[in-house]
């Protein structure tokens, strides 16, 4: 399969996922699939790009397991995306916390600005949290960092289908010092264009 | 013979993928007041070839390393008997030692290995354990070994023996910029490590099926988090939870057949249980604050879990018939990540107490409670399946090492990689 393809299928997997995700809010019980792999011993030790074409093969007729989109493919053709050249993708919070700082919110507004005027343009927010505290919990507060910055970009007209959150918790640092400087660094959401 | 059958089970479980190089390597830190001692003799052996593994030294690291026992050293023994009627109590005492563990190793035709060993009590002089043995091949003394050290610690202390068990852990290797992440298990005492899986993307929250032969963990692919499920002794994996936003914090029920875990597909954190075989799925939580951590109670009827909804991370009681939610911790500035103890009567927790994070034990009955670490950055406790250490991450010498401490807080080792940083440690339940 080329690189592309792979791409383009990944998104269609991506939006039928979400229309899935929306339809279960309404009941308290639903069911999630499973995908099976059926992986001898040495299979279960391949990097996680190798995986991401087996699990897409899996998942094939189901949206749930098909969510897969390889990273470095996924990205919009550069239509338009001059017009964020130079604008800030990395935004910073304090401990413990999930406001949007008023110093972000210039260059929100161009990504407001720029999602609203290219429909079909797909973010992914990133959020992460420092090295303090439980590794889960961390989980949790950098989605609700994410989640911050998607209001902001939804209150400016952006569609909530063009922006999907994603949190890192602590697991992918950018700073490795002990530190609040280090600490500082790593609590933040980045914007990034699939 | 049911020694044997426990064995034939743990070593099938023992098909690994890989294996690392990084072992853990034991610092102990500080041990009890009041010390056993005992001699554990080299164990004779009549053949001619090397023997894999000294049976005596690893018996005697296992027992120095719970923290209630005090070896002898060898250069100070006075004779070395390998059967009770060579035993001259006289001298054992006269080295204050109370008990005394002896044993042979007898190559057998078959290529195995046939262990015998004895426990003798040096003030009554006579035997606590008559002489019993084990066949081994070459590849298992070390499980040998873990094996009479359990039943030395149960005749001596009436606790099961934890020697025997394993550890998960996650390890992070190389550029710290782009680090490979590696699901590892090893024994409990870090020796023979292997990868059960690695990626370019983080690996968290591995969790034991209370059988031990599955487990469950989060792995990031594509830059979202899924979780798996992962037979250790053939590798099979599946992938049970790939909703949009977080899919986290698996944990077996008692049973073994449902997953407690976090999902956010609902708009924000809340825990779900998951019944493995049907695929059912039941929303427990409900609450816009962010609920997450969930861990079974040994008897299965209550989750804990960590919820910011007074405001501050704490630990709150889910009943899992009713869906009735109660608040359990109230002491410290936030407690995260609980764990129960098997017996029920402890509540293990992240403490964070002026600004640093320790782990504290909550006794369930008094609600009294004790900081037990006073190491950095203290996360990620897992408690041993006979209730008696906790072994956590924390950070030593700007590193992520494991460290151990006992629930009374005076047993406390280390255990540091070689290269590297160790996390996330998930303690084994018994292999039955």
């Amino acid at each position: 399969m080329s690189v592309t393809k792979l791409g383009k299928f990944a998104v269609i997997g991506l939006s039928a996922a979400w229309i899935a995700g929306c339809s279960t809010t309404a009941t308290d019980t639903d069911s999630s699939t499973v995908a099976e792999d059926a992986t001898s011993t040495e299979q279960a030790n391949e990097t996680a790009a190798e995986n991401s074409d087996q699990a897409f093969g899996a998942g094939q007729g189901d949206a749930m397991t098909s969510v897969i989109v390889e990273e470095d493919v996924a990205t919009n053709d550069d239509n338009g995306m001059d017009s964020l050249a130079g604008v800030e993708t990395v935004f910073y919070f304090d401990f413990d916390k999930s406001i949007v700082r008023p110093e972000s919110r210039e260059a929100l507004a161009k990504h407001a600005e720029y999602l609203v005027s290219h429909p079909d343009a797909r973010a992914v927010l990133e959020g992460h949290a420092d090295e303090r505290g439980t590794r889960e919990y961390n989980m949790a507060l950098g989605e609700r960092r994410a989640k911050a910055i998607s209001r902001y970009l939804t209150i400016q007209g952006v569609a909530a289908s063009q922006i999907e959150t994603v949190s890192f918790g602590e697991e992918v640092p950018v700073a490795f010092g002990h530190d609040s400087n280090a600490w500082q660094l790593n609590r933040r959401v980045e914007i990034r264009y699939e | 013979m049911m020694l044997k059958k426990w064995l034939s089970i743990l070593f099938s479980c023992l098909i690994f993928i890989g294996s690392a190089r990084a072992q853990l390597v034991i610092e102990i830190t500080s041990g009890a007041d009041q010390l056993l001692p005992i001699a554990v003799v080299p164990f004779g052996y009549d053949g001619v070839d090397a023997l894999p593994e000294d049976i005596a030294q690893i018996v005697e690291a296992d027992l120095a390393r719970s923290g209630l026992f005090q070896a002898i050293p060898r250069s100070n023994m006075l004779s070395m008997p390998t059967k009770e009627s060579d035993v001259f109590y006289r001298d054992w005492r006269l080295l204050k030692s109370d008990y005394v563990v002896i044993g042979t190793v007898k190559k057998l035709p078959s290529n195995q290995y046939r262990i015998g060993f004895e426990l003798l009590n040096v003030l009554s002089q006579k035997p606590v354990q008559k002489h019993s043995s084990i066949d081994v091949s070459a590849n298992n003394f070390r499980d040998a070994a873990h094996y009479i050290s359990d039943k030395v610690y149960e005749l001596l202390t009436g606790t099961r023996g934890a020697f025997s068990t394993r550890i998960l852990y996650v390890t992070a290797e190389g550029d710290k910029k782009a680090p490979l992440f590696k699901l590892q298990v090893a024994d409990a005492d870090g020796h023979r490590p292997q990868v059960v899986v690695e990626s370019k993307e983080p690996i968290l929250s591995p969790s034991w099926s209370m059988d031990g032969r599955k487990i469950a963990y989060v792995m990031f692919r594509n830059r979202r988090p899924n979780i798996f499920i992962q037979e250790l002794a053939t590798g099979k994996r599946q992938q049970i939870a790939q909703f949009r936003g977080l899919n986290g914090a698996p944990s077996w029920s008692p049973d073994g057949k449902k997953l407690a875990l976090v999902l956010s597909k609902d708009n924000n954190p809340e825990i779900y249980t998951l019944e493995i075989a049907t695929q059912k799925l039941e929303r427990m939580t409900n609450h816009y604050a962010i609920d997450t951590e969930p861990s079974w109670e040994p008897d299965g009827k209550g989750i804990v879990f960590t919820s910011d909804r007074g405001g501050n991370p704490q630990i709150y009681r889910l009943d899992v018939n009713s869906k009735r939610v109660e608040r359990v911790t109230f002491e410290g500035e936030l407690n995260t990540r609980a764990r129960m103890t098997p017996d029920g009567r402890y509540l293990v927790t992240v403490q964070k107490n002026n600004g640093n994070y320790h782990i504290a034990l909550q006794d369930m009955k008094t609600g009294r409670v004790q900081v037990l670490t006073e190491t950095y950055l203290d996360e990620s406790p897992s408690i041993a399946p006979n209730g008696s250490m906790v072994m956590y991450a924390t950070t030593y010498q700007g590193k992520g090492i494991l460290g151990v401490v006992s629930v009374d807080g005076l047993v406390k080792y280390r255990l540091p990689s070689a290269d590297g940083d160790v996390r996330e440690p998930s303690w084994s339940p018994y292999f039955k």
